[in-house]
């Protein structure tokens, strides 16, 4: 027993800089692009656990592709990656648009973090399924999931494949692999866990990917969707994609003594990576290596996407209010539409002509399938989903009580 | 016939789903090896091997997470909760997850689970052994909430469950899984094996979702129950001498409303009886619903008999369980008022 027991002290995590400083991310080392290894998927998770802390890069300053991670996509594949990552960006921005113009109540962008989803989408086979969070469009994008039915959907109007039942942005689209997003956050994570052991179990090819964001990490379905891919060997890959913000609350209150999110898997003997999540051509290698292992039977790979949401959370949030407004410009991992865009210059792939053409062009895309969707009304005008459609659904087949309701409704 | 306990009709169930289907899977912890603490799926892990019956880890929203994201892929989990009292954790993947799952996609991916698990009291399992936890299932759109109380409905309900489209809370009263227990703690149970209901065919037979049945026709009060508190309300009709209908619900959603009202019109008074506590129970639904179509045929109010508004305790197990006594009394003042 101690005599004279000190007081105790109540720690909370603080971020370095509050609006009205002076970003600084100079706590948070880059290590040089090309500089980490590239075991082989079949390495023994005990042996790279300094994986977990370090970030696979690259792309280098200079617009080079270089390392032992670089080489798995051809010129070709690079050139859509750009053309995926611009046309989300300009998806985001005239869906950010009309959501001020309340043609909806809702939307979240992907400003900064295009590559994650982008890229990841192209490391998959048909079949394989994602079960995304809220800011993972580019794996529809990508996927060439039709954007007038996104907007649909985010219009909630009368062609919504979704009945005008889920908020905008949570999309289904089983097809192109991609889960229904709840809205609630880090369940969906051991869902994917147990489609990948369904997998399995049927002696199936097929993969699945869980996606979470730094925040919702601290849920508890992810410490269980870990212990049941470790306890499993489940086919599945686990993202963390780290946007340095949970709305408000940075990274380090979800984070905690840890040192990273990737470093959660260690405990688990799960193989755990981070990866520059703004550099396309990283985060394919990244993925593909997971996705491989998983395909191999050697079950789960945790990834940490180390990113910046550059934008709002959503059309709900203001940042200004809780992190310095130039805090993006401090970024050191850059914009990964700008990383990938002077890599293919320097390569002679690409040219500013090029991509401001590309700019227009998609832009006329996008702005075509807005009309399109608008024609098919917006959330307060023009067509929408009937009374009716809110009744179906629920079940199978109607029980008698909801058709009593139904006809208290007059439909 | 064979004679079965309700856990041989429980496990008659899974291994006659198993047997015809390969999507259906079942696990849970405790449930592989060793075949589950009340031994419910003895012996399917070794009828069916380690990926259709296995162990889980103890993470109940783990259990049932991993279940949705498996019936997304396409197969039928029937999965075990140890106790109704260690559902929630489990809560929001049951509630935010499995039952919206088919509304919120449109019918792209569906959540065709059964949630078993031992509920209610009466074995001195204290405040986590002994819940009822029905009403926070019923309060939720899209799940269909069932409770047998003997072993030819256990089967045929299991089943129907496994075969169902949707997700299916299967509430197992587990102080009727060896005998129709009726309250009176003081007395041997009579063995399944010498009643009527003990008999279970052993193939695939189903009795339907949302039908209820009458187990002892009457003609003075109707006592609407279901589960353990079945015989209950028949001991109390037996000892009162009060010539009850009591009516056994077996599904609590989608509810046999017809053979409900049939009754109180008949009978035009109505008593519900449940083990879960008082305030905000499903006997709030039910009594509702019976004024709402029986009002003007009404003789009484409407009468609940339930557990009391605190936790399960451990010592007073038999001054909380609402017992014979409880009910009989109900159905006097029910007939005197």
């Amino acid at each position: 027993m101690t005599d004279n027991p000190s007081p105790l002290k109540f720690h909370v995590p603080e971020p370095e800089v509050r609006p009205g400083g002076t970003p600084d991310f100079s706590n948070v080392p880059i290590p040089k692009a090309g500089s980490v290894d590239r075991p082989p998927v079949d390495v023994d998770p005990r042996t790279i656990r300094d994986l977990a802390y370090s970030i696979i890069r690259v792309l280098n300053r200079e617009g080079d592709a270089v390392g032992p991670w670089a080489g798995t996509l051809t010129d070709e594949e690079q050139l859509e990656g750009l053309r995926h990552m611009m046309t989300l960006r300009t998806f985001d921005a005239r869906m950010q648009m009309a959501q001020r113009q309340g043609k909806t109540s809702f939307y979240m962008q992907h400003m900064g973090e295009e590559a994650v989803s982008c890229a990841f989408r192209k490391a998959l086979n048909k079949g394989d399924m994602n079960f995304p969070t809220y800011r993972q469009a580019g794996l529809l994008i990508a996927g060439g999931y039709p954007m007038v039915d996104m907007m649909n959907q985010i219009y909630s109007n009368e062609k919504d494949p979704l009945k005008g039942r889920q908020l905008p942005i949570m999309y289904s689209a089983k097809e192109h692999g991609f889960f229904s997003i709840s809205g609630n956050l880090t369940t969906q994570y051991i869902q994917a866990v147990g489609w990948a052991m369904a997998s399995a179990i049927k002696g199936d090819t097929k993969i699945a990917v869980g996606w979470v964001g730094d925040g919702a990490t601290a849920e508890s379905d992810f410490h269980a969707a870990l212990v049941f891919a470790s306890t499993y060997r489940a086919p599945v890959v686990l993202n963390v994609v780290n946007n340095q913000w949970a709305i408000s609350t940075f990274q380090g209150i979800a984070r905690g003594g840890s040192g990273t999110f990737a470093a959660r898997g260690l405990g688990f003997g799960i193989p755990a990576l981070r990866v520059d999540g703004n550099d396309y051509l990283a985060v394919h290698a990244v993925a593909k290596w997971a996705a491989e292992r998983a395909r191999s039977n050697l079950g789960p790979t945790l990834v940490e996407y180390v990113t910046y949401r550059v934008g709002a959370h959503s059309t709900s949030d203001d940042p200004s209010a809780y992190r310095p407004k130039t805090e993006s410009d401090a970024w050191p991992l850059g914009d990964p539409v700008i990383r990938l865009k002077n890599h293919l210059i320097r390569r002679g792939l690409w040219s500013d002509d090029r991509h401001k053409q590309t700019e227009a062009e998609i832009l006329e895309t996008v702005i075509a399938a807005q009309k399109e969707a608008e024609s098919h009304g917006t959330l307060h005008a023009g067509g929408k989903p009937s009374t009716r459609d809110m009744f179906e659904g629920v079940y199978a087949e109607m029980p008698a009580h909801l058709r009593r309701q139904r006809q208290k409704a007059g439909v | 016939m064979p004679r079965m306990t309700m856990i041989e009709a429980i496990r008659s169930a899974m291994d006659v789903a198993m047997g015809r289907d390969d999507n259906v899977v079942v696990f849970g912890e405790d449930v592989g090896y060793f075949g589950g603490v009340f031994r419910c799926t003895q012996g399917l892990q070794q009828k069916y091997g380690r990926s259709r019956c296995f162990d889980a880890p103890i993470s109940e929203l783990g259990i049932v997470g991993a279940a949705v994201g498996m019936a997304s892929y396409g197969l039928k989990p029937c999965i075990e909760i140890q106790f109704a009292d260690y559902v929630y954790p489990a809560y929001d993947q049951i509630v935010s997850e499995a039952a919206r799952l088919r509304y919120r996609s449109n019918g792209e991916f569906t959540c065709p689970i059964v949630i078993r698990m031992p509920t209610g009291g009466g074995i001195f399992g204290g405040q986590t052994h002994s819940q009822s936890p029905e009403a926070l299932f019923t309060h939720v759109s899209g799940l269909k909430v069932v409770v047998p109380s003997n072993p030819l409905d256990a089967k045929g309900l299991l089943i129907a469950s496994i075969e169902d489209p949707d997700p299916v809370i299967f509430l197992e009263p587990k102080r009727l899984y060896n005998g129709p227990f009726d309250g009176h703690h003081d007395r041997p149970v009579t063995a399944w094996s010498k009643h009527d209901l003990g008999e279970v065919p052993e193939g695939h037979y189903t009795v339907p979702l949302g039908k209820a049945e009458i187990r002892r026709p009457g003609s003075a009060v109707t006592v609407l129950a279901y589960g353990t508190m079945v015989y209950v309300a028949q001991a109390a009709a037996e000892e009162t001498g009060i010539d009850a209908e009591v009516i056994d619900l077996r599904t609590l959603l989608p509810l046999d409303l017809e053979t409900i009202v049939a009754s109180v019109k008949k009978t035009r008074r109505c008593v519900v009886v449940h083990e879960a506590t008082l305030t905000s129970g499903f006997g709030a639904e039910l009594v509702s619903l019976v004024q709402e179509n029986c009002f003007y045929h009404l003789e009484a109010p409407v009468a609940r008999v339930a557990g009391w508004d605190t936790p399960y305790p451990h010592a007073q197990e038999w001054d909380y369980f609402p017992g014979p006594k409880r009910v009989g009394e109900a159905l006097i003042e029910t007939m005197e008022a």
